[in-house]
């Protein structure tokens, strides 16, 4: 089965002629969801949303109609909505678009939102450096509200809310969700401790706060024109609909393909889509869902089990593009940022990227993501400078086996499953560049040509 | 209203203990010890150190039906939660199944230390903090020992004077926060926050008007010692310091504190945690009390018509000028209940009228309260007074010249400031008895050194009526007289030829049995007694609401 695209959030993205005006979208179809839903009961949509088993883009993959569901409407409080468009995992770039593209289908997506959840105000909190994505939503928020979609009385039904945008300051800690409410409402971005700042019962301004991903929310307006069961039948059942693949790294085409999940596999993905790996190399590692998910070997094997028992062998290439079966082989889709690499790639190099980057963005609040990221971007760099030992290798795996799930945030995991995967399953080229490096020895380590691998 | 209990199991062991309450808490109730640094008992919980972190269990319940899954015992399944959680952040509840002394558990303290330690200076030798550093005891008892860590340490700023009381050593700091709580929570201003990201975090003082009088509080809060004391700094190392239980004398608050003192000299006060009284923070004023009594400010000899003379001779001379009648006695509020009973037995005895004079100034509505005496209501409860007492002795002043008074008995107070002239001094025989010099001393006709509240043991009643005990941290100097031995000459001479000096246990058991709102303040415990307070309702006292404090309609 070749492997073909199935565009449903991208349907504008890259569409000679489109742009993101609110007169090109109108002329498509646009807010006639928003439209007819607020003529609908709230229960009924939230129920639609439930019954489509949307699973949140963002990179958790939390059950979108379940996390609607825990807002604590009983409080008296104002319910908020925010929408999370802090796209800052390496890897990641597929909320850029719809931003800069078709912002509309933003707008009505929270919109749809806003009313099933009854939203006092919604938030959109974007990544500081999309400066222009900050500025063409602010036009087009202006423009949707001088139509009556957004602000007072939409589309005549009487309820009433507003978007406003707000910029990040450039961290990535904004892009976890009770990070992204502490920087929202003024504070260091510092992830919350839950118990009790559960955000959809102590959220924003501690009251009940959704936060949804930017294609999560552009979903909604689907689910709401399809209903939801015919958006579950989607791709595979347990992760329907499709998902946006950020493809970068290595091969010919990189880009953003939307496949229905399940609906091809990685190696499809990669070679059919994407054009293989560059003229003459070969395919090393791949990255699946963003930087922070495990890494893959690409002649790695996993054992899986059917659902009747019986075990089969899976190649890398062979995994379908679904949650499920990226779990099945101890890793995750994350945001579905893929990132390959190819024989060219010195893996201890590629982890010391990461590492430093991690380091440079841990919020320094809680103590093992504080200092132990710095600290394995310093043993990852004293090796790439030729200093390494080879006890740093089992150092490395431990330090990030103390990160690993004693954060507030999960983004502790986040920092820890490159390194341990990393090295767990590389452990060979580590082994090699400080044998490497312990062989020439004395000055001949600043020569980095002296024991490169590659 | 009934305080309502959960059973918690920790470490296997079944416990009954307060509900509502954190993990931590409860834990540390049933003598299960879980070491922390960020936590606070009385700040907002930040949970951000990861020192606390322990297995938590809750009993399993089927995910269709609900129920509690059962173990073929009988006994519920408990589910206990894949990764760690903070116990300072978790509240018990039933059932609740608390592990603390797994490797895994051990694994993540000793982690979180090693973690804590790779980019702390580790400059113990020169540190003020050491000897009571949490970080140095924890990882003497949880840490491994020894370091991998072979890069080089982050640098950051040191000795940096914050509103030049403090200093901030940032390369110590752990990141806590417990100072920026500390100062947004009870001071109610921010003086500390963060600056900067991830490992290179640091604290940062916001511009120069962030004086407060309850700054150092952070001091005694930092579980490091990245904030110092400027003026404790390389004083004295800690372990060589005795501590006593006192309390504050600034004012009625009645805050509990620990002095610390070597030899006879008192280096600091410290705060002592009393949850009814001053949860564990104290006023930077009252930090330093001791300095009122440095020895150039001390009535270091007795002293008859400005020339000095023995002890003996001076209050013999004092007896027989008391003996002549018109007799009139000046208390204060700092003196202890034990004296000012005391002194309303020798007041009855020799028909004496006692004066007092108020010391109001601004009540700050936290830990220091309008009336700066200690132990006001001690008079009341004593009768020595029943209306709360004008800033000035216009009474006295006034019986002085209608030339009923012949002799002035006067304790601390300086007579001249409040409201007495020089020919009133030459109309009355003033005997000044005090620690202090002052103006009264300059011309009173005997003089008779007293001891500080730093020399003595005693017990004052607070602004709640909660009457609370005080132990001698130094000793008194040579030359001065304890206050009761020197009431207990008086009433051998003057009333009562057989009369027996007692000690101070002595003088509270016959308190406890005379008067009856102190009969169980014999012997008063560590965070004191709430006495009934119902008689002297109608007393106007100056104190406003405050920390713990609502004042009586």
């Amino acid at each position: 089965m070749p492997a073909v695209e199935n565009r449903i959030i991208y349907s504008h993205i890259d569409v000679e002629g489109w742009n993101a005006s609110i007169e090109k979208y109108v002329s498509d179809g646009g807010y006639e969801t928003l439209s007819q839903s607020v003529k609908r009961p709230r229960e009924e949509l939230c129920a639609e949303v439930e019954k489509s088993k949307l699973k949140g883009r963002g990179g958790a993959g939390f059950p979108t109609g379940m996390k609607w569901k825990f807002l604590d409407r009983k409080s008296g409080k104002p319910i908020y909505l925010v929408c999370n468009a802090d796209e800052s995992e390496p890897g990641t770039c597929k909320d850029r678009l719809i931003i800069y593209q078709d912002p509309h289908k933003l707008i009505e997506g929270i919109m749809c939102a806003c009313y099933a959840i009854n939203a006092a105000q919604a938030f959109i909190y974007i990544r500081g450096e999309y400066a222009n994505g900050y500025r063409i939503l602010q036009k087009a928020i202006a423009e949707a509200r001088a139509r009556g979609f957004v602000g007072e009385n939409i589309c005549g039904s009487g309820y009433s809310c507003d978007i406003a945008v707000s910029r990040g300051a450039g961290c990535y800690v904004c892009g976890e969700e009770t990070g992204l409410i502490s920087s929202l409402a003024g504070g260091r971005a510092y992830p919350r401790i839950k118990p009790p700042y559960f955000p959809a019962v102590m959220g924003l301004y501690d009251c009940p706060t959704a936060v949804n991903n930017v294609e999560t929310l552009c979903w909604i307006p689907e689910i709401f024109r399809r209903g939801g069961e015919a958006v579950s039948k989607i791709g595979c059942p347990s992760d329907p609909g499709t998902h946006v693949w950020g493809v970068s790294g290595l091969v010919q085409k990189p880009g953003r393909y939307e496949i229905e999940t399940g609906a091809c596999t990685l190696g499809e993905l990669l070679y059919d889509l994407c054009g293989g790996p560059l003229p003459g190399r070969r395919f090393k590692a791949v990255i699946p869902g963003g930087s922070s998910m495990k890494i893959l070997r690409w002649d790695e094997k996993f054992q899986i089990k059917n659902p009747d028992g019986t075990v089969f062998e899976r190649r890398v290439e062979d995994i379908p593009l679904d949650s499920a079966s990226f779990m099945q082989c101890g890793t995750a889709i994350g945001s579905c940022g893929v990132i390959a690499m190819d024989n060219t790639i010195d893996m201890v190099e590629a982890l010391a990227n990461l590492n430093q980057f991690y380091a440079h963005e841990s919020c320094g609040q809680c103590t093992p993501c504080r200092e132990g990221t710095l600290w394995m971007s310093r043993i990852t760099r004293r090796i790439c400078e030729g200093w390494g030992r080879m006890e740093d290798i089992d150092l490395l795996k431990s330090v990030a086996d103390n990160i690993c799930g004693r954060t507030i945030c999960a983004l502790g995991e986040g920092a820890a499953w490159p390194a341990q995967s990393n090295v767990s399953k590389f452990r060979d080229e580590y082994c090699e560049k400080i044998r490497r490096q312990q062989a020439v020895g004395g000055q001949a380590r600043l020569d980095n040509n002296a024991y490169r691998l590659i | 209203m009934e305080t309502q209990q959960v059973k918690i199991n920790v470490n296997g062991a079944d416990y009954l203990v307060k509900a509502g309450q954190s993990v931590l808490e409860a834990c540390r109730s049933v003598g299960v010890e879980i070491p922390f640094f960020c936590y606070h008992p009385n700040l907002k919980v930040a949970g951000s150190c990861r020192m606390c972190l322990v297995t938590i269990g809750l009993p399993a319940r089927d995910r269709a039906t609900g129920e509690m899954l059962k173990k073929s015992d009988g006994s519920p399944e408990i589910a206990f939660m894949p990764k760690p959680a903070i116990a300072c952040g978790t509240n018990v509840a039933e059932n609740m199944h608390i592990i603390t002394d797994s490797d895994a558990v051990k694994s993540c303290r000793e982690s979180v230390l090693e973690f804590l330690l790779l980019n702390h200076p580790l400059d113990c030798p020169i540190c003020d903090k050491a000897g009571e550093c949490k970080l140095q005891e924890y990882a003497n008892r949880y840490g491994a020992g020894e370091s991998r860590y072979i890069e080089s340490k982050n640098v950051k700023p040191k000795k940096v004077e914050v509103a030049g009381k403090i200093i901030l050593d940032s390369e110590r700091c752990i990141e806590c926060s417990r100072c920026i709580r500390f100062c947004n929570e009870f001071i109610g201003k921010s003086v500390f926050g963060f600056t900067k990201r991830g490992s290179k975090t640091e604290i940062a003082v916001y511009g120069d008007d962030n004086d407060s009088n309850y700054l150092l509080n952070v001091v005694d809060g930092c579980p490091v010692g990245a904030l110092t004391e400027k003026a404790f700094r390389f004083k004295m190392r800690t372990w060589f310091l005795k501590t006593a239980k006192s309390i504050c004398a600034e004012s009625s608050a009645g805050v509990n504190t620990r002095v610390w003192s070597r030899g006879d000299r008192i280096y600091r006060i410290t705060p002592r945690r009393n949850d009814a009284v001053n949860d564990v923070f104290m006023s930077d004023s009252g930090r330093y009390m001791h300095e009122r009594f440095r020895p150039e400010n001390r009535l270091k000899i007795p002293r008859i018509d400005s020339s000095p003379c023995d002890l003996s001779y001076a209050v013999d001379r004092a007896v027989e000028i008391s003996k002549l009648g018109g007799l009139a006695i000046v208390a204060n509020g700092w003196q202890t209940l034990e004296e000012q009973f005391m002194i309303a037995a020798l007041a009855r005895e020799c028909s004496a009228k006692v004066h007092m004079a108020s010391h109001v100034a601004e009540d700050d509505g936290k830990l220091v309260s309008a009336d700066r005496t200690p132990n006001m209501r001690g008079a009341f409860v004593t009768g020595l007074i029943s209306e709360y007492p004008e800033p000035a002795l216009d009474a006295l002043a006034r019986e002085i010249r209608a030339g009923g008074v012949k002799t002035v008995l006067c304790f601390r107070e300086d007579l001249k400031a409040l409201g007495l002239d020089s020919k009133d001094f030459k109309s009355a025989n003033v005997i000044y008895c005090g620690a202090l010099e002052n103006r009264t001393s300059e011309s009173a006709k005997i003089c008779i050194p007293l001891r500080s509240e730093f020399e003595k043991d005693g017990l004052w009643i607070n602004r709640q009526f909660r009457v609370q005990k005080f132990e001698r941290a130094v000793n008194p100097p040579a030359d001065s007289v304890d206050e009761i031995e020197l009431l207990s000459a008086l009433m051998r001479k003057i009333a009562n030829e057989s009369f027996k000096t007692p000690t101070v246990r002595e003088v509270r058991e016959l308190m406890a049995s005379r008067i009856a709102v102190l009969k169980d303040c014999a012997d008063v415990g560590d965070s004191g007694v709430l006495i009934d307070s119902s008689e002297f309702a109608g007393v106007k006292f100056p104190e406003e609401a405050a920390l713990h404090f609502e004042p009586s309609k």
